[in-house]
């Protein structure tokens, strides 16, 4: 169930736009935000708020990267390895986080704690390699530093 | 209109401005490749076959997307387009299963037909994206998403042709494919089955399954354009059938008739009843006396219970804000009737035998107890020769009018308005013709349900921007396309419309001029709705006054509103009343007469409206000449050269009740099964049994001919030539698709046998020759025959059947009564017979599912209609079902002052709270077991549409 809280964020979202269905997107991050996922129930209820139809409602929540339909631990993190991250190693540096994590790509941390993904391009070519952690951006980084990043996180 | 000159591979063109390229070139002859277009559809231009070079541009352009301009010089196909659709081909070839789905059943994969003309084969390339995956959830459709293309035209077809937009695409890059709803099988979306995805698809990713025999190529089958034997929309129809197996492999959808390639699932899928093994092959006579029941079922309605495991999901998983619907799939064959159960009771007879009987048993209580004594019952499902020759035997040789059908059960107060108040029963307008309205008014009808196919365009004048406003008690799937959805009490249409009125007067909205021109009476209706102040009037319907004048006001201003009704209007004891006031609606803001205006009732079984045109109701020869004018009679006695009967005949129900009370002692039933269909069951059961003698034909053994002396073994629909007039007044021929089984006969040739037998010769070569006299007596339907009738059918009237297809909009100067005029007719709110009370709290209506039609003898018959709906159930409000303590799937008790059932509880929101539906098609839990058999003064129709029933929570299940 969206809950009240959550309810009155989407309808501030949706104030913003001409037209209710364009609030759609935001409405996803916020419901992803607050619920960790997009879960297929939540899905049919936005397809009720924003009067379309519930494939609408999944063909964004599977086109982008960014939602998912279940949860994905405490701490999403997400390695960018499109062309250029990959020419300043990018590859390297997800294979050695997978082995600092002791997961695989798209894998939970036994704990819950992180979960590790790849990403597509977000757009910060000029420092890469880069890290994605929740909506923070880590950039120009090496292993080292990108553990340290993860390890800092509760 | 402005039109542009280009240059296509060196000819020149002219064609309209906004042309696409690739019709400009269809217009010279070019045909270029495409796989993701189809001239039905909106062109998207994502297969990229179609690309072409415009000259002077850097890259090619998709030709079906692109528009014309003026000076464009354009080539189809130099070496580079030809190198890049090879490659393209070969592309899209490598991803393509070892075997296609389409190819392997109806033949006609596009791709692969494209491959093998270009000359490309498969092999070369690697394919990258494999493992898509398979769904056979579906009883009708196979999706194969490892042959999807991602053309898109499934989602085109299912979004802006039948607007039900269940399909979208998930996924990106290699696992990209089409997704049902929230990517759920296909059998669990709330996917419709209406099948134009399948008709659709280019490849084998969306193909029919086998319906009793193996989909095969249509080159391997015998075609027949014919016409679709259930609803009323009377959607042209191909069917490819197996002339060595006798049986109907697949069916699509014709264009050049009203339904323009379009189908629902009973017209694509339910085609196999045809050939059940249940088909009446021989006469039977009846060996079992004293007369009684003979299968459970019908034996007694309070025993009778629902059964089946009835858990259906009911929850709106669905589309939209529609919705769920239960689909427990455990249904199989077990409600329809046990030919073990009724067989015994009969003997297998020779047809001279049989007849002999007929014509002597009838003839002996003609002689004993005069024609009144006698009776009869045509069908709508039968065709307009066959109801002439019926109405014929039934006045000129039982010499009685007691004749009537269906109609009686429909829209027989619909017609009894119409005519009274505009002097023809017939719509005045297509049901197609919204695509000229900016406001629809649609009311009383589950039109999804009831008229998928015009429901169709009724969603797509709501998606260009016409103003749906609906208004029923149940919020049916029509609803969620409305502007406004009015969700009145049960049996309140006359103050809801009488408040409209009201409201359009005191807004100076009236149409004075038309109302001057062409209509008398209008201070009736206006004193009597002046009552109706939208205070009164909202506080009878339940609408709030806001939004009652809000509808009124906008109805009112419409540039072109058209109204469209069904049952929920006709089926009350106020039921003329209802529709008079929409007729005053209608009139008073001259909505009638114009394209995109009109009155349209939708007609409920395909041949409801031909029927009635050819005679089969009590009161008129055919065309509605009344048999109490001493005209029309004098010229019937003269064609037919017997007397006939100056006083009209009983209807539907007085003549069930006069069987009942012993006056009508015996009857000929075809193709009808009052059992299941009329009020008040105990009462029809006592009627049939107490008849002296009964004659039934039909295809199956219905619950009616349990009761019956004689059963006469009848043709189907697809298996005879005859002509059938739909919703709007569209006549249109059918032709044979397959030979009846064993020794069954043409029903108009049992016909003129009976009638022969009793000693009035009945003879003609063909159904085209019964079609010549019924037109010779019919001036609707003058200038028509067999042969001039076409693909598509003609529109009666039509002056002139060789150069048009007849008339779309009629009256648009003046009427066809005494003085040319319209006449206004007042109604007030009288309420229903039988209101709800403490020992009866809630309202029953009853109706019908998508799948299902009349008492389910077809459609029961039908694989997959019977697999997505198997079980009778009812339907009610969450809050009825809390305080009863229901939950969804939970048996339960029904029971009104006239009898009980139980059957399986569905909650559904759309229901009104106080109110619960259920659909009359199920023998184990007949609906009609607990209607009321109170009758519309004017119409006759019973009120199937209220009565006052409690519910129950079963204790035990009906199969314990």
């Amino acid at each position: 169930m969206i809950g009240e809280t959550l309810r009155a964020r989407i309808d501030a979202e949706i104030a913003r736009f001409p037209v209710k269905r364009g609030g759609l997107l935001g409405a996803l991050h916020i419901v992803q935000e607050g619920q960790g996922c997009v879960s297929l129930a939540a899905s049919k209820e936005l397809a009720a708020i924003f009067d379309v139809f519930p494939v609408e409602v999944i063909e964004l929540v599977r086109f982008y990267n960014f939602f998912h339909e279940s949860p994905r631990g405490r701490h999403q993190v997400y390695v960018c390895t499109n062309l250029p991250c990959a020419l300043r190693g990018a590859n390297v540096l997800l294979k050695g986080l997978e082995q600092h994590l002791g997961v695989g790509v798209g894998e939970t941390t036994a704990d819950g704690r992180v979960h590790l993904g790849r990403e597509e391009c977000l757009g910060a070519c000029a420092n890469a390699p880069m890290i994605r952690v929740g909506g923070v951006y880590h950039e120009d980084l090496d292993l080292a530093g990108a553990c340290a990043v993860l390890d800092a996180l509760e | 209109m402005k039109t542009v000159r280009l240059e296509i591979d060196g000819r020149s063109a002219e064609v309209p401005e906004g042309t696409r390229l690739w019709d400009a070139a269809l217009s010279l002859g070019i045909e270029i490749p495409v796989l993701c277009h189809d001239p039905n559809l909106t062109p998207v231009g994502v297969c990229r076959m179609c690309a072409v070079q415009v000259e002077g541009e850097r890259v090619l352009t998709a030709a079906c997307v692109r528009e014309v301009a003026e000076g464009m010089v354009v080539r189809t196909a130099t070496d580079k387009i030809e190198r890049c659709r090879d490659v393209l081909t070969e592309l899209l070839l490598s991803e393509q299963p070892a075997r296609s789905a389409r190819q392997a059943t109806t033949g006609d994969d596009a791709l692969l037909a494209l491959a093998a003309e270009r000359g490309v084969a498969r092999g070369r390339l690697p394919a990258a994206g494999s493992g898509r995956g398979s769904d056979d959830s579906s009883p009708v459709i196979a999706v194969d998403h490892q042959a999807c293309i991602l053309c898109d035209r499934c989602i085109r077809a299912c979004d802006d042709l039948q607007h039900n937009d269940v399909i979208g695409r998930t996924g990106k890059g290699y696992t990209t494919r089409i997704a049902f709803d929230l990517d759920q099988p296909m059998g669990d979306s709330s996917c419709v089955s209406c099948g134009e995805c399948v008709a659709a698809c280019p490849t084998g990713a969306l193909t029919n399954h086998a319906l009793g025999a193996a989909v095969r190529p249509v080159a391997e089958l015998a075609s027949v354009d014919s016409v679709c034997p259930y609803c009323g929309v009377g959607c042209a129809i191909r069917y490819h059938a197996d002339p060595a197996e006798n049986r109907i492999v697949f069916a699509e959808g014709r264009e050049g008739s009203g339904n323009q390639g379009r189908l629902c699932v009973k017209g694509r899928y339910g085609f196999d009843y045809v050939s059940h093994p249940q088909r009446l092959t021989r006469p039977l006579i009846r060996v079992d006396y004293p007369k009684r029941a003979l299968s459970p079922e019908v034996e007694s309605s309070r025993r009778i219970q629902g059964s089946g495991k009835g858990k259906g999901k009911g929850k709106g998983e669905g589309k939209g804000k529609g919705e769920g619907k239960g689909k427990g799939k455990g249904g199989g064959r077990r409600h329809i009737v046990d030919y073990d159960q009724v067989l015994p009771a009969f003997r297998e007879a020779s047809w001279d035998e049989a007849l002999d009987v007929v014509a002597e048993r009838l003839g002996a209580i003609r002689q004993d107890h005069g024609p009144g004594a006698l009776a009869g019952f045509g069908s709508a499902k039968c065709s307009n020769e066959e109801a002439y020759l019926f109405q014929k035997l039934v006045r000129a040789v039982f010499g009685t009018n007691n004749v009537d059908h269906c109609t009686r059960l429909c829209h027989a107060s619909s017609v009894a308005a119409l005519l009274q108040m505009i002097g023809s029963g017939a719509v005045t307008t297509t049901f197609g013709d919204i695509e000229n309205s900016d406001f629809a008014l649609i009311t009383g009808t589950n039109t999804t349900a009831n008229h998928p196919v015009a429901a169709t365009f009724f969603k797509q004048a709501a998606a260009r921007g016409a103003k749906l406003l609906v208004v029923d008690p149940i919020r049916n799937p029509i609803a969620d396309h409305a502007w406004r959805f009015c969700q009145i009490r049960p049996g309140t249409d006359v103050a809801f419309y009488n408040g409209m009125m009201n409201v359009i007067i005191a807004e100076g909205l009236v149409d004075t001029d038309y109302v001057s021109r062409f209509t008398t009476d209008f201070d009736a209706v206006a004193s009597t709705v002046a009552r109706y102040t939208p205070r009164v009037a909202a506080g009878i319907c339940g609408i709030s006054e806001d939004i009652l004048r809000e509808v009124a006001i906008e109805y009112g201003k419409a540039r072109a509103a058209i109204t469209f009704w069904g049952m929920g209007m006709s089926q009350h004891v106020h039921g003329t009343d209802n529709c008079r006031c929409i007729i005053s609606l209608c009139l008073m803001t001259g909505n009638v007469g114009r394209p995109g205006t009109g009155l349209h009732p939708l007609r409920g079984q395909n041949n409801v409206q031909g029927a009635s045109d050819a005679g089969l109701i009590p009161m008129s020869y055919p065309d509605y000449q009344p048999v109490t004018s001493n005209e029309a009679r004098a010229h019937y006695e003269a064609a037919w050269g017997r007397p006939l009967d100056p006083k009209a005949g009983l209807t539907t129900v007085e003549i069930t009740e006069a069987a009942r009370e012993g006056q009508v002692k015996g009857m000929y039933i075809l193709g009808e099964n009052p059992f299941l269909s009329d009020p008040n069951t105990n009462l029809v059961r006592e009627a049939l049994t107490r008849l002296d003698f009964l004659v039934v034909q039909d295809i199956f053994l219905t619950e009616t001919a349990e009761f019956a002396d004689v059963i006469l073994p009848a043709t189907s629909a697809l298996e005879k030539a005859g002509t059938f007039t739909n919703t709007d007044r569209r006549v249109q021929l059918g032709h044979p698709v397959l030979r009846a089984p064993g020794d069954a006969r043409l029903d108009w040739q049992i016909i003129c046998e009976i009638a022969t037998r009793m000693g009035y010769p009945m003879r003609y070569d063909d159904a085209a020759e019964i079609f010549a006299e019924l037109v010779s007596h019919s001036n609707s339907y003058r200038g028509l025959t067999h042969e001039n009738l076409g693909e598509g059918g003609k529109l009666y009237p039509c002056p002139d059947p060789d150069r048009s297809e007849g008339t779309v909009v009629m009256f648009g100067d003046g009427f066809p009564t005494e003085n040319g005029r319209a006449r206004f007719v007042a109604a007030d709110h009288k309420g229903a017979d039988e209101l709800p009370d403490d020992a009866y709290p809630l309202v029953l209506i009853t109706g019908r599912v998508l799948e299902h039609w009349h008492t389910g003898q077809m459609t029961r018959r039908s694989y997959a209609l019977d697999a997505i709906e198997p079980d009778a159930f009812v339907s009610l409000h969450p809050a009825d079902a809390a305080a009863a303590a229901i939950a969804d799937g939970d048996w339960v008790r029904l029971t009104s002052r006239r009898g009980e059932i139980t059957l399986a509880a569905r909650i559904q929101e759309g229901t009104q709270p106080g109110s619960v539906f259920v659909p009359f098609h199920f023998r184990e839990a007949g609906a009609n077991t607990l209607t009321t058999d109170q009758l519309d003064p004017d119409g006759k129709i019973p009120e199937f549409k209220f009565c006052a029933v409690r519910l129950s929570k079963s204790l035990s299940s009906p199969e314990a």
